[in-house]
């Protein structure tokens, strides 16, 4: 039965799947008997582009995977299946006064998805991505292997599942450290800045003190005010802060239907901007009491907001550049400022130096800057190619979880190590990003069988990369069992490579 | 987050189905003493494994295919012996069966009665006269919308369930004077592996939302549950609908 409600969370591009949804972690995959039908692992779907999306395929939703397998309340280490819920999580530890070591901006993911893309959130500069704090997982292979990966065991798979983006089989079931907490609330404070160094200098202050930092840009404001925008910060409260009394939030408004494509234009998105920033000024600094949703996700109790973008869809872009050389930044603020294309939110976060054990994992030392855009046809993809080339000149990164039309070229500087994650995949593994970003760039051999943007970069644009450009390790290196293919592996020959690992 | 002094004492049948699944994790947060029966073992063992980190105080489990009556006492047994007492029974298991191949052969019809009408009340003979002697207690049958009306897409399940919502009628009238609560639950579409098959619409509810309901409903002693409740609004609806018109539409 094909389906096409099985969507990304920008919706775009749109996709047409076989659903076989999973049920039981001690059942075998129901794998189709076609074998050049390929699989591929989703969970609540708030991937922006299409690394949930398998188009053509078939789709294993795994939120029936959501059995809680052990918590041990002394040490804080829970064993879960991969489609719990982060939210099932806190709802469950944060009575006990346990906490997620590292949660996104939605607890509207699973275990599965946050290892699968490595996420990362406001305590990046403390506590590293999500997959620091995996202990070990199952990984259910489309030959029924059962690898149980942990740093000790079977530790390709290990680093390879960690931000492998569901290609290298299905993880049944995780174990991770939560961390201690003494109470639900955080103390947290808003500070605004004028502009990008007044960014740096607050930012590199409060995370000194501070467990938590994110900040909110005005993306509309140009001149003097670029970069200005409202800093939030927090802690979890210390014994002696813990109030006697606390009334949990109860909000939650759902989005009925798809807002008209206008309803995001300039104009709305420019008043937006100065009206948040306008509104937040007399609040600074000081610093309040706050519950743990409305500070961690504060638009999850806007369901299915991404319907404010009507039915075309939006994008999202997150990107990181070394943050040493603060000129890298300012220029590409600078783009989109001259761009006149406004991004509705635009988040700013200086990562720390933690390594994440996954291989293909997004964040590094620097700052990442997250924007979402409504597609406005092909002038918003031009100016996100624009990007990509400023962000490879940085030797930064584009995150996979968010992007929907990266170039196989520049997804290819930015990681190069996708050559060593390729001898790790399922044969039976594939998602409609991963056919893109590996195609080969030559028009006369077409690979994608997905729909791909008619904007299409890769082809149009002249090359001002340079081949070995980027630095980054692979962390495989020396356990790699094989040598990374000198040719590009289409999905036909990882299988091979794959198999013979296997063996 | 204790609600009850005691732990209740619950008896849950069909326990892997997901709804029951759902409903057992909410008993289990409030710390419900749990018998859960189904017929597969790795499975059962899965849920167990579940509700005993969610918080259940104490789980039993059995492995009984419920469609074979004549293990019905041996359970009945095992139950009230290992509880010694029981204060909500929720009967989940069912299967929905294929129309088309009812329609062409009997005995496959039979077995979707048996499955979905006969085992119930074969259990709730037993169950029934148990509580009945103890002067307390709710039985929560899971029941379905389609046993409101019979359609030609689904009639013999929909017989099944009819005749189960009449079964449970009488039985509330007879026990009501015992204290005992018997509620029906009327769910309507609902996102499990039994419907796996179907195209999902705006009608749909995930499991969670109905195990929601079922706590509620229990708490609240309730006779008839539709959920989620805009089901009773359609349900009526259809229900006014002459015969006449009804036998003419294709639903």
């Amino acid at each position: 039965m094909t389906h096409s409600n099985y969507q990304s969370w920008g919706r775009y591009p749109k996709a047409t799947h076989t659903i076989a949804p999973l049920y039981w972690r001690t059942d075998p995959l129901p794998l189709p008997e076609d074998h050049s039908k390929k699989v591929l692992p989703y969970g609540m779907g708030r991937s922006y582009g299409d690394s949930c999306l398998n188009n053509g395929g078939t789709l294993f939703p795994t939120r029936a995977l959501n059995h809680f397998l052990q918590f041990d309340s002394e040490t804080g280490i829970l064993t879960c299946e991969a489609g719990v819920t982060l939210g099932e999580i806190l709802a469950f530890c944060v009575s006990k006064h346990w906490f997620l070591p590292v949660t996104p901006g939605t607890q509207f993911v699973t275990v599965g998805g946050a290892i699968a893309n490595d996420v990362h959130g406001k305590n990046h500069h403390r506590a590293g991505t999500f997959g620091n704090h995996v202990l070990e997982f199952e990984l259910l292979r489309s030959n029924g292997e059962r690898l149980l990966c942990s740093p000790n065991h079977n530790q390709p798979y290990y680093a390879a599942t960690i931000g492998g983006l569901g290609l290298t089989g299905l993880i049944t079931w995780a174990t991770l450290q939560l961390k201690p907490i003494h109470h639900r609330a955080l103390h947290t404070e808003t500070c605004p800045f004028a502009n990008l160094d007044n960014y740096f200098e607050l930012s590199n202050e409060s995370d000194h003190f501070c467990e938590y930092t994110v900040a909110w840009v005005d993306c509309s404001a140009n001149g003097p005010n670029l970069g200005r925008g409202l800093l939030f910060r927090g802690n979890h409260l210390k014994p002696e802060e813990v109030p006697k009394h606390w009334k949990v939030p109860s909000r939650n408004f759902r989005l009925p239907l798809n807002l008209p494509g206008f309803f995001l234009n300039s104009w709305t998105v420019r008043t937006f901007n100065q009206w948040y920033y306008q509104r937040q000024q007399p609040k600074t600094t000081l610093p309040i009491l706050q519950d743990y949703q409305p500070f961690f996700y504060p638009l999850d109790s806007i369901q299915d907001w991404n319907k404010l973008y009507g039915k075309t869809g939006f994008l999202q872009y997150q990107l990181t550049v070394p943050a040493h050389d603060r000129s890298i930044i300012k220029n590409i603020f600078q783009t989109i400022a001259n761009s006149g294309l406004n991004s509705f939110l635009a988040v700013l976060k200086t990562f720390g130096d933690h390594s994440s054990p996954g291989l293909l994992s997004f964040p590094r030392p620097g700052v990442t800057l997250a924007l979402d855009f409504p597609i406005k046809g092909a002038k918003t993809f031009k100016l996100l190619d624009y990007l990509d080339d400023q962000v490879a000149e940085a030797q930064g990164a584009v995150y996979p979880a968010k992007d929907a039309r990266l170039s196989p070229r520049h997804f290819q500087t930015y990681f190069p190590q996708w050559e060593t994650l390729a001898n790790y995949i399922d044969p039976r593994f594939s998602s409609s990003f991963w056919r893109r970003v590996t195609a080969q760039t030559s028009p006369t051999k077409p690979i994608l069988t997905n729909t791909s943007p008619s904007e299409n970069p890769s082809t149009q644009q002249p090359s001002t990369l340079e081949a070995n450009h980027s630095p980054t390790p692979s962390h495989l290196g020396t356990e790699s069992p094989s040598k990374p293919h000198s040719t590009l592996p289409t999905p036909t020959n990882s299988d091979k490579t794959a198999q013979d690992i296997s063996q | 987050m204790t609600s009850y002094p005691k732990p209740q004492k619950t008896l849950i049948l069909g326990a892997t189905s997901a709804i029951a699944q759902e409903t057992a994790k909410l008993l289990a947060q409030h710390h419900h003493h749990l018998f859960l029966i189904a017929r597969d073992p790795q499975k059962l063992a899965i849920v167990a494994q579940d509700l005993q980190v969610r918080g259940a105080s104490q789980i039993h489990t059995a492995t009984f295919d419920l469609n074979q009556f004549e293990h019905h006492d041996a359970l009945f047994t095992q139950v009230t012996t290992q509880l010694q007492g029981i204060d909500i029974v929720l009967i989940a298991h069912g299967s929905l069966p294929d129309q088309h191949a009812c329609e062409q052969d009997y005995s496959t019809a039979e077995a979707a009665l048996r499955t979905n009408f006969l085992s119930t009340l074969s259990l709730l003979t037993k169950l029934a006269n148990y509580m009945q002697n103890q002067g307390h207690g709710c039985l929560a049958v899971i029941s379905s919308v389609a046993g409101d009306r019979a359609r030609q897409s689904n009639y013999i399940y929909g017989t099944a369930k009819g005749a189960l919502n009449l079964y449970l009628q009488g039985l509330r009238n007879r026990l009501h004077r015992n204290h005992i609560c018997v509620l029906t639950i009327k769910p309507g579409f609902v996102d499990t592996p039994m419907t796996q098959h179907f195209k999902k619409g705006l009608l749909w509810a995930q499991p969670q939302q109905i195990a929601h309901g079922i706590v509620q409903a229990i708490e609240k002693r309730k006779d008839i549950v539709y959920l989620p409740w805009f089901w009773q609004i359609i349900m009526l609806v259809i229900k006014t609908i002459p015969e006449p018109i009804f036998k003419r539409l294709k639903l």
